[in-house]
């Protein structure tokens, strides 16, 4: 049977698991949009620009204060959700009340120029970012080699994935957070800052991003158009997966990654385009997406 | 679906057209027939094929209440056709011209009959899924060129009798396509099927309920919609002499929205201004370089939040008509 | 993202200088430095190529201060139409007499176009295609630096005569990557090599790892590049990762700029192959001009295009001021070809009929960390091509203009 395919059985399986891996990549990235468009109803289209400030953040630690990788993954997040958590107060804020369209177009906006800032001040070819030396080499699994730090995204990402994940649906915080979401007015009757919940929110759904970001500097070259590379393909993940569906992004992430690795090996030049194909089926037969609620 | 609420209503709805937008009207062609002579007739092409693009869009958006996020798959596909009707069949610009714009409606009619199922975010995301296969067809399909595109389109000569090599006369015959466009659409809005729209973008399930098929008015609204855009996508094709990739991509289908919302969404003139400021402001900021990004973004900021009616919606809100 | 978009004149006042008398159109000679300014190939060309033909204009009217030229620019956002467009409006409004740069095969094969329509003169530096001094030649124009013969050619036939005969390319899916990789394929077969397979990517691809596992099943003993940009840095900086070059595979990158290798650093990139048409540690002549260039371009090096552009515009001047008028485009295009080239940057040379500028090529390889000396001491020279080798025979292009 795998004659018939063309690629012996060996080349297929070190595909499969390139997929996840990029799965696993993918479902972290969109894991900060989902969790944005769940609950706040924000299509957050500067999530791409704010990914790539977090790859960008994690250079500056290195290059100016000397601080390694492991610091910026966490000092990364921190930083750029502050920036959300400014950028959500001083303009999203305003467009709660109006049509999704609005934050779209908003948050479009705010990615130009994120985008453009950076474009202007470092140019276009992007900036080193060593890898770092506990994580790199690898191993011959026999089929294919594996690099460490690849195994290292998958566990990173499929943990986050998890814990974000079970924060949001399964703790009394999560609950706090979609009830706010879903009827404000009584939640914030019940005494709980509603507000301050949707800050916290976003700056969480960007701190998501910058993650992503720091884990992608040593794999992707640090440069101000790595966002907009990524950004359609998250929003493919997110809408298939069911907008305001938190596992639905996560499996989505992971089944595009191996449907796009798949697509790679056969017909390589549509391994962008397989994801709309995918987009348009699922929107066309189920519109909420594969797990999601409607909205 | 779009809040058109704030950009100053309709007012009464009526048939009749109202006398001051005969004036706005007047004022438009004034300053659109003398222009060639004291600005650059290729500029001034330019900008009325996309403001017949914005235009088309704002039919579907201001008065159908259906935002799509993949109307660059008109714009570009018309504007292939049209290219190589002209280049490789031999065309005359004026059959060049009505291939790329049949080819447009072709497309809006499977394109629309897959999307209109859906609404609000997933219709904008079908659209934009949709626009996304077509881009990608056009980047492999020999005939389209690859990212060098379809160059050396002649212009030709028009029913025989006018050489469109000559700017200023090929810029009367755009000025006419444009108006034939604009008038077109302005028929339409004020017209029963215009009423009908309008009614079912502000409560579908009120007009269906009166027997009114919504899915069907949607769709002729999507058709006419994009062949229109086809039209402009055509008609740019045989202005520059090109066709690319560029047209059919998705910042594309995102520079009309700007237009659009820039100028006002869901005003007659809006659409025309806003691609006419989009377009001129890109050619002050191509020497800035990097610089254009980061003022188009501003200007997204800006106009959603405190700009919201855009320049001819907040001319009208000063007015005190609609526009 | 960028946005597509052309032109506005705000001349309320047209007053054409069409005094007879006036030796060159408009009393100066405009030259207008097109490229990306703000996207992916800024570093190769941008504002960088600005300053180099700055630099040519104020090198040539400091020993002929009869001529006044001036030097504008447009950023032509690698869009077809935006470039043609800017085109159109610099000769048709601007009284511009002269394009050069254009980086980006495509808008350089429309912008050629408009050039020949108008009757201008073209000064290509940094655009990839062969073809423009091939099929698409035209009397208006002049191909400076590399094109895709010569780095195929250039890499491709140094590196199988070194063993590595069989080759997997990474190719960028644009017909600017299919000529790449068709042009070294070629190379590679008449040197008795074997194509094992090639993976097409999307432009802006940014995990290679698929591909290059598809490269190491394949064995294949070369993986070329041929790719450019961002692509080009992400494939390199992968394979490292992948160890494709420990594994026993070498890799060849068939268009790489020293913006790329700085970029990227030493440490992923070393033992990197690639053919460059100049580079600033060649000689003494390129070193002092790369470093006043540096001066001024805060602290970074030039890269092969912007060198071309300097050489480009000082060889058009050259023949302008010979002629004494800039009006005609084809007639100082044919004087370019009567004068030999001369500069600091690329020695003596000379413009073939068809618009190919002859000089020599050379084989490059990336430092390793500790054999650099300093920011951008990056590579070194593993072999020179001499300039009747380095580019198609004239015979093979296909040019009309070429004769007999």
């Amino acid at each position: 049977m795998f004659a018939l395919l063309g690629i012996p059985p060996q080349a297929l399986f070190g595909q499969l698991l390139i997929g996840l891996i990029n799965g696993s990549f993918y479902a972290l990235l969109s894991l900060g949009l989902a969790v944005i468009f769940g609950l706040l109803n924000i299509i957050n289209f500067a999530h791409g620009a704010l990914y790539m400030m977090g790859a960008f953040f994690a250079w500056f630690l290195l290059q100016y204060l000397g601080l390694s990788y492991w610091w910026a993954l966490i000092l990364a997040p921190i930083g750029v959700g502050v920036v959300g958590v400014i950028l959500e107060r001083l303009f999203l804020k305003q467009l709660y009340k109006l049509d999704h369209l609005y934050g779209l177009l908003l948050t479009f906006g705010m990615a130009l120029v994120i985008e453009g800032l950076f474009r202007n001040k470092y140019g276009s070819s992007g900036l080193p970012y060593q890898m770092p030396s506990a994580l790199s080499g690898g191993r011959n699994l026999g089929f294919m080699f594996l690099p460490n730090y690849r195994a290292w995204v998958v566990l990173v990402s499929v943990s986050v994935c998890l814990l974000t994940w079970y924060v949001i649906e399964r703790t009394k915080l999560g609950s706090y957070l979609r009830a706010a979401t879903e009827n404000p007015g009584l939640v914030q009757a019940f005494g709980v800052n509603v507000p301050r919940m949707i800050t916290i929110t976003y700056g969480f759904g960007v701190a998501l991003a910058a993650f992503a970001g720091v884990l992608a500097a040593p794999i992707y070259q640090v440069s101000p158009q790595m966002g907009s590379n990524l950004i359609i393909v998250v929003f493919a993940v997110v809408v298939i997966g069911g907008m305001g569906s938190i596992m639905g992004s996560i499996l989505t992430g992971f089944a595009l990654g191996v449907i796009e690795g798949l697509t790679k090996v056969f017909y390589p030049e549509a391994s962008n385009t397989a994801i709309f194909v995918i987009m348009a089926i699922v929107l066309l037969i189920k519109p909420t997406g594969l797990f999601g609620r409607a909205h | 679906m779009v809040d058109v609420t704030s950009n100053g209503s309709i007012a009464a709805p009526t048939t009749v057209v109202a006398r001051h937008q005969y004036v706005a009207f007047a004022v438009m062609l004034a300053l659109l027939v003398a222009a060639p002579f004291f600005v650059y007739p290729i500029f001034l092409m330019d900008a009325l094929c996309f403001a017949l693009f914005a235009c088309a869009f704002n039919l579907l958006v201001g008065y159908a209440g259906l935002l799509s996020f993949g109307h660059a798959m008109f714009l570009g596909s018309a504007g292939y056709l049209s290219a190589h009707a002209a280049k490789v069949w031999g065309f005359p610009p004026e059959l060049a011209i009505v291939t790329g714009t049949a080819t447009a409606a072709l497309l809006g009619l499977i394109t629309g009959a897959l999307a209109i199922r859906r609404q609000g975010i997933y219709f904008a995301m079908t659209t934009l899924a949709l626009a996304q296969m077509i881009y990608f067809f056009c980047l492999e399909a020999k005939f389209t060129g690859g990212e060098d595109g379809i160059q050396r389109v002649p212009r030709g000569t028009l029913l025989g009798l006018f050489d469109l090599r000559d700017d200023l006369t090929l810029y009367w015959v755009v000025l006419a396509i444009f108006l034939f466009g604009f008038l077109l659409i302005y028929r339409t809005i004020h017209s029963p099927f215009g009423q009908v729209l309008k009614a079912i973008r502000e409560n579908e399930p009120r007009a269906v309920s009166l027997g009114y098929k919504a899915e069907q008015y949607k769709l002729i609204a999507f058709v006419l919609s994009a062949a229109l855009a086809g039209l402009a996508g055509s008609t740019k094709a045989i202005v520059f002499q090109l066709a690319s990739l560029t047209d059919v991509n998705w910042p594309m289908s995102g520079e009309v929205v700007l237009m659009t919302l820039l100028g006002g969404l869901g005003t007659v003139f809006g659409p025309v201004a806003g691609a006419f400021i989009v377009v001129a402001l890109e050619n002050y900021l191509a020497q800035l370089g990097a610089w254009v990004t980061i003022v188009q973004g501003i200007i997204f900021i800006v106009c959603v939040l405190t700009f919201r009616r855009g320049v001819i919606g907040e001319l009208g809100r000063l007015l005190k008509k609609s526009l | 993202m960028q946005f597509a978009r052309s032109l506005l004149l705000s001349a309320a006042v047209a007053l054409c200088a069409t005094a007879a008398h006036a030796q060159y159109s408009g009393g100066t000679v405009k030259i207008g430095v097109l490229n990306d300014m703000s996207s992916l190939y800024a570093d190769i060309g941008g504002p960088g190529s600005v300053l180099a033909a700055q630099m040519a204009a104020d090198d040539f009217t400091a020993t002929h201060k009869d001529l006044k030229v001036e030097i504008v620019s447009a950023d032509h956002q690698n869009k077809p139409d935006v470039g043609s467009a800017i085109a159109r409006k610099w000769f048709d409004q601007d009284g511009v007499d002269a394009i050069a740069d254009v980086p980006t095969s495509s808008v350089a094969l429309a912008v050629a176009d408009v050039v020949k329509e108008k009757n201008k003169v073209f000064l290509i530096s940094g655009a990839a295609t062969s073809d423009l001094t091939g099929k698409a030649c035209t009397p208006n124009n002049v191909h400076w630096t590399y094109d895709t013969w010569m780095l195929a050619h250039g890499t491709g036939t140094a590196i199988v005569k070194q063993g590595g005969d069989t080759w997997f390319f990474l190719t960028s899916d644009y017909a600017f990557g299919h000529q790449l990789e068709a042009d070294t394929s070629e190379v590679v077969k008449a040197n008795g090599g074997k194509v094992l397979g090639a993976a097409r990517h999307p432009l802006n691809t940014s995990d290679f790892s698929s591909f290059l596992l598809q490269a190491q099943a394949s064995k294949a003993k070369v993986v070329g590049l041929a790719n450019a940009g961002g692509d080009t840095i992400n494939s390199i900086k992968q394979a490292s990762e992948f160890g494709i070059v420990q594994g026993g595979q070498s890799l060849a990158g068939l268009l790489l700029f020293i913006t790329d290798v700085h970029s990227l650093g030493l440490q992923t990139a070393h033992g990197l192959l690639f053919t460059t048409a100049w580079y600033w540690d060649l000689n003494d002549p390129s070193r002092e001009w790369a470093k006043k260039f540096a001066a001024k371009h805060d602290g970074k090096y030039p890269t092969m295009g912007q060198a071309g552009v300097y050489a480009a515009v000082l060889h058009y001047l050259k023949a302008v001021s010979a002629l004494k008028s800039d009006a005609d485009g084809k007639a100082v295009v044919d004087e370019m070809k009567k004068l030999p080239t001369d500069d600091q940057l690329f020695g003596k040379g000379t413009v073939r009929v068809d618009g190919r500028v002859l000089h020599p090529a050379y084989l490059m390889e990336v430092k390793k960390p500790e054999e650099s000396k300093s920011e951008w001491d990056l590579m070194k020279v593993r072999q020179t091509i001499p300039a009747d080798q380095a580019f198609r025979p004239l015979s093979e292009g296909g040019c009309p203009l070429v004769k007999g």
